[in-house]
């Protein structure tokens, strides 16, 4: 068992390095070669109700897996059309020489049923090459929440044949915009990992910008010009309960949590001076971080809330710092060419991913948390602040393209890519789209 | 002869067209050159006034917030009107175009108001009577993608609050 799953691992670790050595030839995304993997659909018992078959559940299920797994770029997904075996047999016994000719080298089966109004949703993952079954679990919840199902057993499959954490069952807030570009009517919305559930969390009367979760991701913070005054405030998911937390006598903007979710870090701006402030949430206490002539902004914290990154323009232009948590130590970590912003630390807490702009373009990169290493992963017109997957491996950012001299053909849209600048997709939203920002896991 | 007549009235008129659409193409990019001194928005579309002969805002070049020569001009206009005008309250805007981060104009829109607050300080407008807001990128005045557009979104915006 071992061995075959040495190989396995071999197999995943081979291709990603063949993918390396391809990078300076061939340019085009997502060239990974993905491990074939087959989901077969996930079998009704019988004794189910009826609701549950009239919507598939059980092949739509199979359908969220693979567009998971599709989208991370590391699996490819077989036709369905190809298999052979029924779902309820398979997910007995597979008979694994049918899976071998289609190719697929890893096998997803189940079933599902509902007995007193409780999901109950059993899965295994295979190994076709070697005949052997690697992972079997099974989940109870209410019927409704089939979806997250779908999500946590992507993760489960996602972390046994990758080795590292999922980031499917996840949510992302974001701004939804509507309405002409000098008067756009903006909304907070949050949603799936992969667009489902949209709902809105506040009605557009004002303009709101740059939510982010908190660590357990019932909480929001985001900036809201509510009255005009322009201010940090804090949502509760759940309740619909909003407060001001930077109420200050100017404005207060670019909030994110601490690492433990009792701080808020953010700037705080008055009389033409920006310096970045934290606010201890329980004790209401505040603290002044920087202090300078010139604009601080954009704090992120390390992962052990130790350092603190954010973007300031003391040497003349924007530039990446670093400093501790209590302000001391500011050390200026970007020095090539043009000007960066928008940094935002690596849940890993090796890098920092930032936007460049650079003779009319715009960048999304990563660099190791002392500047060294810089890696431009996407070019464009117009695209900034990038968001971390849990696991560390997926960016979100958002996209505007150019417009003509009325605002006609401008849009603003969601992205992601790959932290190795393959695998650059498009994340729908139900309307245009900005300031993403990523849950951690919820399971 | 009659023929070479004809011949030379055609091209004298080909001629005179041509030059009358050269100098047409002329005098339009002469007009937007002139709009833009450096980086800087210097015409008059967008602008409005206050009352008659004080426009209400200024603009900035890329990412500074420095006060040119015409700017303060019009700052110490929107100042003797202010003087005059004790009762009116304003309100300066400060916007950035939309080639930034938005946290950093939301800062940048911060600082150009209060250059533009603070010039009118110095000529004896209490701070009292000026309210500043930043709304960095959110509001362009021209929803365009081009260098003149952006110059003009570059601006502070002095707007009467009672």
């Amino acid at each position: 068992m071992k061995n075959i799953l040495f190989l396995i691992f071999l197999f995943i670790v081979f291709f990603a390095k063949s993918s390396f050595a391809l990078i300076e030839i061939d340019i085009t995304r997502g060239n990974l070669t993905p491990l074939p993997v087959a989901v077969s659909p996930l079998h009704v018992e019988s004794k189910s109700s009826e609701v549950l078959k009239e919507i598939k559940v059980g092949s739509e299920i199979s359908i969220i897996i693979e567009t998971n797994l599709l989208r991370s770029g590391l699996f490819n997904p077989l036709e369905k059309d190809s298999f052979v075996q029924k779902p309820d047999i398979a997910h007995l016994k597979p008979r694994f020489e049918d899976w071998k000719l289609i190719k697929a080298q890893a096998l997803v089966t189940g079933k599902v049923n509902i007995t007193n109004d409780k999901l109950k949703v059993e899965f295994r993952l295979w190994d076709v090459l070697a005949a052997k079954e690697m992972i079997a679990l099974a989940f109870t919840t209410v019927p409704t929440n089939w979806r997250r199902v779908a999500h946590i057993i992507s993760d489960k499959v996602y972390k046994r044949l990758t080795g590292e954490e999922g980031y499917f069952d996840t949510r992302i807030i974001y701004v939804s915009e509507e309405g002409p570009k000098n008067q756009r009517i903006k909304k907070l919305a949050i949603m799936d990992q992969d667009g489902a559930n949209t709902k809105y969390l506040t009605l557009g009367n004002e303009l709101v910008l740059t939510p982010r979760f908190n660590p357990t991701n019932q909480m929001v913070t985001y900036m809201s010009f509510f009255r005009n005054l322009p201010r940090v405030y804090l949502l509760d998911i759940e309740t619909g309960v909003q407060e001001v937390v930077g109420d200050f006598p100017g404005m207060t903007f670019a909030p994110r949590f601490s690492p433990d979710g009792k701080k808020i870090i953010m700037s705080f701006a008055k009389g033409g001076n920006s310096d970045i402030f934290t606010m201890n949430l329980e004790t209401r206490e505040v603290e002044k971080i920087t202090d300078h002539p010139a604009i601080d902004t954009s704090p992120s914290y390390s992962p052990d809330g130790k350092y603190i990154c954010f973007n300031s323009d003391r040497s003349g232009y924007q530039q990446i710092y670093v400093m501790r948590s209590d302000g001391s130590d500011v050390k200026r970590i970007t020095f090539g060419q043009g000007i960066y912003g928008t940094p935002v630390w690596s849940p890993r807490g090796d890098l920092i991913a930032f936007t460049k702009m650079y003779q009319g373009s715009f960048y999304i990169g990563v660099m190791r948390i002392d500047g060294s290493g810089e890696r431009l992963l996407t070019e464009n017109y117009y695209q900034e602040a990038p968001s971390w997957s849990p696991n560390g491996r997926v960016l979100i950012f958002y996209r505007e393209t150019k417009s003509g001299s009325q605002g006609e053909g401008f849009s603003a849209t969601l992205w992601s890519i790959d932290l190795t600048g393959y695998n650059e997709r498009l994340i729908e939203t139900l309307t245009d789209a900005s300031d993403p920002s990523w849950s951690s896991l919820l399971n | 002869m009659v023929l070479r007549y004809s011949m030379r009235n055609i091209l004298l008129v080909i001629l005179a067209a041509f030059i009358l659409s050269a100098c047409a193409a002329k005098t339009t990019t002469k007009k937007i050159e002139t709009q833009i001194t450096g980086d800087t928005f210097t015409g008059s579309e967008t602008v409005k006034y206050l009352a008659t002969g004080v426009p209400d805002r200024v603009f900035f070049a890329t990412n500074k917030s420095v006060l040119t020569t015409a700017s303060r001009d019009t700052l110490r206009k929107q100042a003797a009107w202010l003087r005059e005008n004790k009762s009116i309250n304003v309100t300066v805007e400060g916007h950035a175009d939309e080639r930034g981060t938005r946290e950093y104009n939301l800062a940048l829109g911060e600082r150009r108001a209060n250059a533009t607050k603070d010039y009118l300080m110095t000529y004896g407008i209490s701070g009292d009577r000026i309210a500043v807001i930043s709304y960095g990128k959110e509001r362009p005045v021209n929803s365009g993608s081009s260098p003149l557009a952006w110059s003009q979104n570059r601006r502070s915006v002095t707007i009467k609050a009672n």
